[in-house]
């Protein structure tokens, strides 16, 4: 009960930091959910998020499992209202000035500019996970295998990851 | 790429596409079937659902629906849902939307960490996971690459992934402070002068 005002605050900041998506907070959420308030283990949250691309929907429902281990059933609800609630107002409110938005120059700008740096914090946020999952030659080869078949065949994601599961149970 | 372009019949009736009375129990169910069923990303089946089946609105205003959902915070999924919930009902429509578009993902998840606390430390558990966080990582390579090459717009681009990179992973600098000073710089890097008219190429998320 007592870690519901600390999920509030740290899923409402994650949440604006959600910039062409769920990864590009993975950095921060590792910090805050690991280091700082020690609802998981580095491993946990590592494998909560793995998992949830198994899930169907928005890819980040793993938060779930995060608030109902630190605050039980409770805890699940205030964080997806904590993780989505503000994103969700906010693009509420442009979406419907989105038409007023159309003639200003710098719209453009910010879509172009935030491109780059959202691949980044994609980028970034996979360097932190691959540290807590890449160990050997047997994890790497399934990453690169799975990036491969990715960029060349249009297959469902969430089979590869179904698939990495499999391999992992026969070989590692 | 493809999946958008000519062979659409919904973008060849966007002319005449009438705007529909929807309900928001249709909303609800709707964004429903998709939360439960939309396993590798959620944009495919949205528009497969509301403008090719239901027509519910056209693939312009798809697509700029979704060229907002990628340059705000929150995930493409969510903003998205915000997004057609308002268009087609209103406020309450897109809380219809949003709720039920992480219905399923939720509880699947909610039980998966109530089974996680109870077998998680099982051998085949952990070796499985072992397998499905490297797969993950191979999975988010493969969208750092899809999404680099529809996204950009010059090769400039390269430096500011790279200072974002650099910044998080070696200086160590937070999320926020590197998103405020790497996003200023890009975007006064691409300040209106240069801009080009032609559009970003959201359209091609619609492949993923």
């Amino acid at each position: 009960m007592t870690q519901i005002p600390d999920l509030i605050r740290v899923f409402s900041y994650l949440s604006l930091l959600t910039v062409g998506g769920g990864m590009a907070a993975f950095p921060e959420m590792k910090i805050q959910i690991v280091d700082i308030h020690r609802w998981l283990t580095f491993p946990q949250l590592i494998h909560f998020y793995s998992v949830g691309q198994m899930a169907p929907g928005p890819n980040m429902m793993m938060i779930i499992p995060v608030g109902d281990w630190a605050a039980g059933p409770l805890g699940a609800v205030v964080v997806v209202i904590a993780f989505f609630g503000p994103t969700a107002l906010l693009t509420f409110a442009i979406g419907r000035l989105w038409k007023h938005l159309e003639s200003w120059p710098w719209r453009q700008s910010i879509q172009r500019g935030l491109a780059p740096v959202s691949v980044g914090l994609l980028l970034a946020g996979c360097f932190t996970i691959a540290k807590g999952s890449i160990f050997g030659v047997a994890t790497a080869a399934i990453a690169v295998g799975v990036l491969m078949i990715l960029l060349q065949y249009k297959i469902n994601p969430a089979l590869l990851v179904l698939g990495g599961a499999v391999v992992g149970y026969l070989s590692l | 790429m493809s999946e958008l372009a000519p062979a659409s019949p919904a973008l060849e009736q966007a002319g005449a596409l009438v705007p529909k009375t929807v309900s928001l129990w249709q909303v609800f169910l709707q964004f429903l079937i998709i939360g439960a069923t939309s396993f590798g990303g959620a944009v495919p089946y949205l528009r497969r659902a509301l403008v090719v089946k239901l027509q519910w609105l056209d693939d312009k205003q798809f697509v700029e629906m979704l060229s907002i959902s990628q340059s705000l915070p929150g995930l493409n999924a969510t903003n998205m849902a915000i997004l057609l919930g308002d268009k087609l009902r209103g406020p309450l429509g897109a809380f219809a939307a949003i709720v039920a578009i992480c219905l399923p993902g939720g509880l699947y998840m909610f039980f998966a960490g109530v089974f996680y606390r109870i077998h998680g430390d099982h051998g085949w558990v952990t070796d499985a996971l072992k397998g499905i966080a490297a797969a993950s990582v191979g999975l988010i390579l493969a969208t750092v690459v899809q999404l680099a090459k529809r996204s950009l717009s010059d090769h400039f681009d390269l430096v500011f992934i790279g200072l974002t990179v650099l910044a998080i992973n070696l200086l160590h600098l937070s999320v926020p402070v590197t998103l405020i000073s790497v996003g200023l710089l890009a975007i006064l890097w691409h300040h209106p002068r240069t801009a080009p008219a032609e559009g970003l190429g959201a359209p091609e998320e619609l492949e993923k």
